[in-house]
């Protein structure tokens, strides 16, 4: 425990929230290995809104779960908040880092409100009544009704399963949310909502956001900056309009086909003042 | 470097006392009991009497999360204290939890009426189950007169892999539970029949009882709680996936591809491992009683048909045949009411298979009181 009294807040450097050096992903079926990630280096600095693009199977959710701890590298390492990912898990993991999974994982035997509240109840200090405060905030934050605390999951519907999933995953205000497809399978009115959404809670909470997503709207609309997987590593790493310019058939492919001109009209829009 | 603790502090000032805050109050430090423990004892001096009076200095604070914000938002009585130094994002914080702050929820009391209301469900339950089974039931017969009717086309496949998963896989545990309630039974009896001088009597008490109980009911209540869990498990796990709808969208009749296969397969296996049980118990009971009274394997051979009539067999078969659908049926039952979460299924699986051994006990019963004339 440090000493009390005045104390520089931030460091000079800033540490990136996460990095990953050299990463080797191996996942070893029947008689042969599949090797997804080759030497693969990423870092991710603290504020950003990072997106992984790649094609299907290019590896990116098992890069997200790399940056969870969820897969062991095979070789190489990963490094989340100064820690191996790897002890990511161990306990109090919520307060560090959030996770809105692709169908929102919600423990089915519990009501929205006890969902949102677990990581807190976990902790077995607080009592009934703050846990039950605390997750009503959350639950108004993601856009809920206090109506809906009580519902189970089951009776929910997919955009409402992702926004307790979100407020789920940010109910002990991690510095760190990651989100694998947050938009898919949400009607167009739902995903633009839960978009700004996103985009409003990353600029007021401050959160370092890390993104998968096949959805070229809502990549465009929140990245502050675009990583490629493709061919077993990062081919391209930064802003939008500097991944687009990359010369590379892949990027070419996914971005300046029909759907990726349309999406990225937004580019070239005057950036939404609120 | 770490935060430090969370912590609170009473100041005096010349222009009044008042409290400073200092340290990391966000969720896991505050979540520290040794913390949470010291904390509680500040703010509830703070929130006493004159929370609102005196002077609240937030400006030292390292981090302050939305737990954080609650917890002082709590004790200032949900309400802004007139006095307070404060930075900008912790106001922010703050009003965030001031917007979505909802008054507690009034404790509703449980009235005679919604004892009533609760019993009444309970009715309408139990009403809905006994409709679901007989639903169930009719729905097997007519699927079983569609079989004989086109028996080519019948879902032969399943049949014989819910055989061998029901039936061959069970044949090592039956075998050892059945070997060693024959031994135990034959060796406390032993000890009875020897004060009387009548060794010879063991082949006739263990041969009935065993042939005609316990070997059919022993089989049904290891298979109830081996196969009986599997088909609920099986069946909830479909629903939750959401299986049964695309079966149903496909037009694939889930009586005559669920319930049906399992049915027969059960109906056949059950008897035979009745006999198998049976076998292995008196095979045991045979090894005890040579050792203990010196009855001889040949004697008890020759003797058991003598002492056991052949209908008792048959009415052993006949009552397994009974279990085994039972078993099956009530399995579906529970499996088909599972509602797609964890939860109801955990619950399916085990009213299953209390249901499906409570049955086979009772129904074991009825088959007594019938069949009491019957090969004694």
């Amino acid at each position: 425990m440090s000493a009390s009294g005045p104390v520089a807040p931030v460091a000079a450097a800033a540490p990136a929230v996460v990095e990953i050096d050299k990463l080797w992903s191996v996942f070893h079926t029947a008689g042969r290995d599949a090797v997804v990630h080759q030497d693969l280096n990423l870092r991710i600095e603290a504020g950003e809104f990072m997106s992984i693009v790649g094609g299907s199977g290019s590896g990116k959710t098992v890069l997200l779960r790399q940056i969870l701890g969820l897969e062991r590298p095979a070789r190489g390492s990963v490094t989340v908040l100064g820690q191996p990912a790897a002890q990511l898990g161990s306990e109090g993991a919520a307060s560090r880092v959030g996770m809105l999974f692709q169908h929102g994982a919600l423990f089915s035997a519990f009501t929205v409100l006890e969902n949102i509240g677990f990581a807190l109840r976990e902790l077995g200090t607080f009592p009934a009544a703050l846990i039950r405060d605390v997750a009503m905030v959350k639950l108004q934050m993601v856009g809920l009704e206090p109506a809906q605390a009580h519902k189970m999951p089951a009776d929910l519907s997919g955009g409402m399963v992702k926004r307790v999933a979100l407020a789920r995953a940010l109910v002990m205000d991690p510095p760190l949310l990651l989100l694998d497809e947050p938009t898919s399978g949400l009607d167009p009115d739902s995903a633009d909502g839960f978009v700004a959404l996103l985009r409003s809670l990353h600029r007021e909470l401050g959160l370092t956001v890390v993104m998968v997503t096949h959805d070229l709207d809502t990549l465009f609309e929140l990245s502050t900056r675009i990583a490629v997987v493709a061919e077993k590593r990062i081919i391209a790493c930064g802003t939008p309009t500097e991944v687009m310019a990359h010369d590379h058939p892949f990027v070419h492919d996914f971005f300046l086909g029909a759907r990726g001109q349309r999406a990225a009209a937004v580019l070239r829009q005057p950036p939404v003042t609120e | 470097m770490t935060p430090d603790a969370p912590r609170i502090e009473r100041i005096s000032a010349p222009a009044g006392t008042g409290f400073r805050l200092s340290g990391d109050w966000s969720a896991a430090r505050l979540a520290e009991p040794a913390n949470w423990a010291s904390l509680q004892s500040g703010l509830a001096l703070g929130a006493a009497g004159q929370a609102l009076d005196v002077k609240w200095d937030l400006r030292d604070l390292q981090r302050l999360d939305h737990t954080g914000a609650q917890v002082l938002w709590n004790a200032w009585g949900r309400q802004w204290p007139r006095q307070l130094l404060i930075e900008p994002a912790q106001r922010a914080m703050l009003s965030r939890v001031e917007q979505y702050a909802l008054p507690p929820p009034v404790a509703r009391r449980t009235s005679a009426w919604q004892l009533f209301l609760a019993l009444g469900a309970l009715v309408w339950l139990l009403i809905d189950h006994l409709r679901d089974a007989t639903r169930l039931l009719g729905q097997l017969l007519l699927d079983t007169l569609r079989l004989l009717r086109a028996p080519a086309k019948g879902p032969w496949r399943d049949v014989s892999g819910h055989l061998f998963s029901i039936g061959a896989t069970a044949l090592p545990i039956t075998a050892l539970l059945g070997f060693l309630i024959g031994v135990v039974l034959a060796y406390l009896m032993s000890l009875q029949l020897r004060q009387f001088g009548a060794d010879s009597f063991i082949v006739n008490i263990l041969g009935l009882s065993v042939i005609r109980e316990l070997g059919p009911v022993l089989a049904a209540i290891l298979i109830a709680g081996r196969s009986g869990s599997t088909i609920t498990a099986q069946i909830g796990v479909m629903r939750v996936t959401e299986e049964l709808d695309a079966m149903r969208v496909m037009g694939i009749a889930k009586g005559y591809r669920l319930v049906l296969p399992r049915a027969i397969a059960m109906a056949l296996a059950m008897p035979l491992l009745t006999v198998w049980t049976s076998l292995a118990a008196l095979l045991g009971g045979m090894l005890a009683a040579d050792l203990t009274m010196g009855v001889t394997p040949a004697y008890f051979f020759a003797s058991l048909p003598r002492a056991v009539q052949v209908s008792n067999l048959t009415l052993a078969m006949g009552k397994s045949v009974v279990f085994g659908v039972l078993i099956a049926l009530i399995g579906c039952h529970y499996g088909l009411r599972v509602k797609p979460n964890t939860e109801s299924l955990g619950q399916g699986t085990t009213a299953s298979v209390v249901t499906s051994i409570a049955m086979v006990i009772l129904v074991d019963a009825v088959f007594a009181l019938v069949f009491k004339d019957v090969g004694i």
